[in-house]
């Protein structure tokens, strides 16, 4: 506390001999009390391939040591993304798939199967489990943390919640969240689904395991656009607002990442072939 | 929210609790807390995983404070048998509540056993994470980094201090 307030002087008789204004005052406020949060990196894109946001965010979990806030406004072309331990042949009606020639790409997180596009809204936020006190590095404490965060972002929205691990308005679903925990770090990233073509709902099979709350509805009864609730931009100004309450937010362009990540990483996010896709079909491999 | 995680906790607890009539699956020899065991004759490491020396195999699994913080555990992804592993590097990993979530090893060695059952099964991770739901068999190539590891006391202080922490 001493060597704050000697700090805070410091930089009060810097400024007010350096001819600085009242307004350099109240920077040095901010400033002084950004200090006392953990470094944000915050990157923002827009209609990013979603096969290059999820390379990049696995680069930057494993093999950057700093914390990332990712906000991808849409992806460029209807695309299938699948959890880690996603089976297409029990996911995806894979006929109709191969025949519009939809991507289809297994992340390196946990959880099920989205269909995103130019409407989907992507929230990315990678974190030193040391610079989140409080949250332990497993999935629901995380999950718990997040859901407290968007509940600021949702204030006001009747019946948001996270229920039985998603994020709904009453019992509709309407973003689908993921996970990976790694030693001393972890992802939580979601797509928020702003708006969504019916017809690309079709190309998903209704999972086998699903939320309890989900009962028996299809994907078009159990799902609900966000762009009802709340608009896009405040969404997303929100949720950089609310952000930058437990962390100190930098602004950082996307090609300046080699500087924060280097060396060699694993990489698990992959596009499937249509190769694994025709036999996942016909049944003669459980490995894709 | 630290509201809301205790009564997670306490509800997990008690789940543990009404369903620990399945501790008679555990040997008579294990320390039982109020919310997860730990074995005597293990060793744990600070990423909670256990290592059961015996002779010239060690065998490594996570332990029943990281099954239950992580949830159900529905898919398990494991090296194969000939592979290395490396004190402190991650083997391979669990999927539960829609998360990945790495195995570190504990010691170095080469994989000489997996638990293939987990494949069809990930479950026994949950229900039986000293037995039946280890997950590799390896021969450690440094016995000493056995040392370094933590006995059953000690991890379950560990635990209680983390736990309490957050």
């Amino acid at each position: 506390m001493f060597l704050f307030s000697r700090f805070f002087e410091e930089l009060i008789f810097t400024r007010r001999f350096s001819g600085k204004s009242s307004k350099g005052f109240k920077m040095s406020i901010s400033r002084a009390n950004d200090l006392r949060l953990p470094l944000m990196n915050l990157i923002r894109l827009k209609g990013t391939p979603i096969l290059e946001q999820l390379h990049l965010e696995e680069r930057l979990l494993r093999a950057s040591s700093e914390n990332w806030c990712i906000v991808n406004d849409g992806t460029n072309v209807p695309t299938i993304v699948m959890g880690m331990s996603g089976k297409p042949s029990q996911l995806l009606e894979l006929g109709p798939v191969m025949k519009d020639q939809i991507p289809v790409i297994k992340r390196f997180t946990g959880g099920g199967t989205v269909i995103v596009d130019k409407s989907t809204l992507f929230v990315s936020l990678i974190c030193n489990k040391d610079d989140v006190p409080g949250v332990q590095p497993y999935p629901r404490s995380v999950m718990a943390w997040s859901g407290s965060l968007y509940g600021e972002v949702f204030g006001g929205v009747n019946g948001f919640q996270l229920r039985e691990n998603d994020y709904v308005f009453g019992d509709r679903k309407f973003g689908g969240n993921a996970q990976s925990i790694i030693k001393n770090r972890w992802i939580h990233h979601t797509s928020f689904l702003w708006d969504y073509n019916v017809r690309n709902m079709a190309y998903l099979k209704l999972p086998s395991r699903v939320p309890q709350y989900r009962l028996e509805r299809d994907h078009t009864e159990f799902v609900c656009r966000m762009k009802d609730y709340i608009e896009r931009s405040d969404f997303i100004e929100k949720t950089v607002k609310a952000v930058g309450k437990q962390f100190a937010m930098k602004q950082v362009n996307l090609e300046d990442i080699d500087s924060y990540a280097k060396g060699e990483h694993v990489k698990s996010t992959r596009l499937l072939t249509m190769e694994e896709l025709q036999e996942a079909m016909s049944g003669t491999t459980q490995s894709a | 929210m630290a509201l809301r995680m205790w009564a997670s906790s306490t509800a997990n607890a008690l789940k543990l609790s009404s369903s620990a009539s399945k501790s008679h699956l555990l040997p008579p020899f294990s320390i039982s807390r109020c919310f997860s065991s730990v074995l005597e004759g293990f060793k744990y490491a600070n990423s909670h995983e256990w290592v059961k020396h015996e002779g010239s195999v060690a065998t490594i699994g996570i332990s029943d404070h990281a099954q239950d913080h992580l949830g159900e555990v529905v898919f398990v992804e494991l090296p194969e048998e000939k592979s290395s592993v490396t004190k402190a590097n991650n083997f391979g990993a669990v999927e539960s509540v829609k998360a990945t979530s790495e195995i570190i090893s504990p010691i170095s060695g080469e994989v000489i056993e997996v638990n293939t059952k987990l494949a069809d099964s990930p479950g026994l991770i949950n229900s039986s994470p000293y037995e039946d739901g280890w997950m590799i068999k390896v021969k450690p190539s440094n016995p000493a980094e056995l040392e370094s590891l933590m006995g059953p006391k000690e991890y379950t202080k560990f635990c209680e201090e983390e736990d309490a922490a957050h």
